[in-house]
């Protein structure tokens, strides 16, 4: 009981210090927000227009299209938040820092719970800045306090999962470069799903991919409940791909942080 | 039986450590008594440091039995690291955080209140010569700074026991003399150091017993003054103006090795009080002048060259000398 009171209280002192290394290295944060914002304006006042009237409806292009994009805009914010915690992960794991940790008396999973709780509030974050930027540009959501709260918790879920992920990512790389690009697919995965454009728009062996791949669900089940549209089997597949991206990452995480051999950056 | 082990901070028996066929370790046998400072000496390469990462539980040996304060190091690894500190040889602080936040890091994390940490941390700061710096990010701090904020946040739990891995190495000398004054102060206080070191002065200054540890293999082990008596090579070094004075020198002293390039005398000697001056008496009753004396006493370099062989020094005393004079 004592030891699960102070693996929480030693995860407290590891958010606060990760929470600490943000204030002090803000242009990591600002990049991860910039990254989104970038990307929805030339989404939305580049392509929009044709985009919009691809989905139907000259008259209505580029505003139709603003609220289709976002939440794969959304996804796309995750992505880079992935990549910026395993940078940062990497980074830590190269420092005498968690040497020390190692010889002492707290919870081992801390270090690493620090730093989720840590990644998770950045993204979060990102997420807020992008959703709000996107409503200045158009975003015209319909649905109630419910379905935004159904949406920001399915997102919340798979941020989890992506987060674990990319911390286990960050813990294989030997350096901050090499974790900087092992969460490149996160990236990439929105456009080769529903993010950007319909997947049945796609050729067949593409869009094969683009239906089972798990940002697809995620996306179409955002819209959807933004939308008032009934979401179908796309919530629970949603779901089920952050429940279990989460626990297995967690675990292959936890093993790895387990194992890792001592390594220094040097002196 | 009983009383003698838990006196004893440390025990190692026989253990093992490799590195696929490489083998670090070779069965290394450990006492370290409880409030002493035990140095670990022995070149780069000499397995130094796993030992500190096995003892300190950051990696498990392969094999052999080990007791840290008390607790067995694989089975009861979380007792041990609530009685230990480490400073290894790199630096482990939070190079993001300011000096006074890494020590209130470490005070969270002995789950300390927290007035006591605050307590903790502005003593350490006062302690370390700190204070200036204590609300700059220890990115900005110089070496010597690091290696101090680091050794202050060892302390911030009052570990019973502390590892030391090369605290000295690329200091300069002011800041070696003061981590040399920091360990002593902790020993006094009743604390176990166990330090490694390339540095036989340090070893010799500060240690209550030594262990000479070379590819893996522990090869003596005892106080210094024990192991200065490993090797016999004690001797009075006598030069002298002339061929001459030197010649009978070596006809009064009645042995030595003499040296005519340098009119230099080598005679074997213990270095006390009492040979000396029947040494000098000797030149006194033939009215010998001496021009210069020193007495040379073996220092843990020669024990250490001796028992690893190095090659450079192939004789027990000043090998230079008899050498030259053997052409």
């Amino acid at each position: 009981m004592t030891s699960s009171s102070f693996a929480i209280r030693d995860s407290a002192t590891m958010l606060r210090r990760q929470l600490r290394h943000m204030q002090r290295y803000p242009s990591m944060t600002l990049m991860i927000i910039a990254m989104p914002v970038i990307f929805l304006l030339l989404f939305v006042y580049v392509f929009g227009g044709i985009m919009g009237a691809g989905l139907g409806g000259a008259t209505a292009g580029r505003a139709l299209y603003v609220n289709f994009v976002t939440p794969g805009i959304l996804l796309i914010t995750v992505g880079g938040g992935a990549t910026g915690t395993a940078v940062s992960v990497a980074m830590d794991m190269t420092e005498g820092i968690v040497a020390r940790f190692r010889t002492m008396a707290i919870s081992r999973a801390s270090v690493l719970t620090g730093h989720v709780v840590g990644s998770m509030i950045q993204s979060l974050l990102s997420v807020t800045a992008v959703i709000a930027l996107a409503l200045l540009v158009g975003f015209r959501p319909t649905a109630g306090p419910a379905g935004w709260l159904a949406a920001i918790g399915i997102l919340a879920l798979f941020v989890l999962g992506v987060t674990w992920l990319s911390v286990a990512l960050g813990l294989i790389s030997k350096s901050a470069e090499g974790a900087s690009n092992l969460p490149m697919p996160l990236l990439i995965l929105p456009f080769l799903g529903s993010g950007f454009v319909p997947a049945g728009s796609m050729p067949a062996g593409l869009r094969w991919f683009a239906e089972y791949q798990p940002f697809t669900p995620v996306i179409n089940s955002m819209r959807d409940l933004l939308f008032g549209i009934p979401v179908g089997n796309n919530a629970i597949l949603a779901i089920a791909w952050g429940a279990g991206i989460t626990l297995g990452s967690y675990l292959w995480a936890v093993r790895l942080f387990r194992r890792a051999p001592v390594r220094y950056a040097g002196a | 039986m009983t009383s003698q082990l838990s006196r004893l901070a440390i025990v190692a028996a026989g253990l093992r450590m490799s590195y696929g066929d490489k083998i670090v370790l070779d069965g290394i046998d450990l006492q370290v008594a409880a409030g002493s400072i035990f140095a670990l000496l022995g070149p780069n390469g000499a397995g130094k440091t796993t030992i500190v990462h096995i003892l300190s539980t950051l990696i498990s040996p392969d094999g052999g039995d080990v007791q840290v304060a008390g607790h067995d190091l694989v089975r009861e690894a979380d007792a041990v690291r609530a009685a230990i500190g480490v400073t290894g040889q790199y630096s482990a602080v939070d190079k993001l955080l300011t000096g006074e936040e890494n020590l209130l890091l470490m005070a969270d994390l002995h789950h300390l209140s927290r007035a006591e940490g605050r307590r903790r941390a502005a003593d350490l700061l006062e302690r370390f010569d700190l204070v200036d710096a204590a609300k700059t990010m220890a990115a900005t701090y110089s070496g010597g700074m690091r290696r101090r904020l680091d050794l202050a946040m060892t302390l911030v739990g009052e570990p019973r026991i502390i590892f030391l891995d090369e605290p000295t190495t690329g200091l300069d000398p002011r800041s070696r003399k003061a981590t040399w004054q920091i360990v002593r102060d902790l020993a006094a206080r009743g604390v176990t150091i166990f330090l490694t070191t390339q540095y036989l002065e340090e070893a010799d200054e500060l240690a209550d017993r030594i262990a000479l540890l070379d590819h893996g293999v522990m090869i003596a082990e005892g106080t210094a003054e024990e192991l200065k008596r490993l090797i016999p090579g004690g001797h009075v070094q006598l030069r002298f103006a002339d061929v001459a004075g030197l010649d009978a020198a070596y006809a009064a002293v009645g042995g030595g090795s003499r040296d005519e390039n340098s009119l230099i005398l080598q005679v074997p000697s213990d270095g006390g009080v009492q040979s000396l001056r029947s040494l000098l008496a000797k030149l006194d009753d033939r009215s010998i002048e001496i021009a210069e004396m020193s007495v040379h006493t073996p220092d843990l370099d020669d024990v250490f060259l001796t028992l690893t062989g190095n090659p450079c020094q192939p004789d027990l005393g000043r090998p230079d000398i008899e050498l030259e004079s053997a052409r």
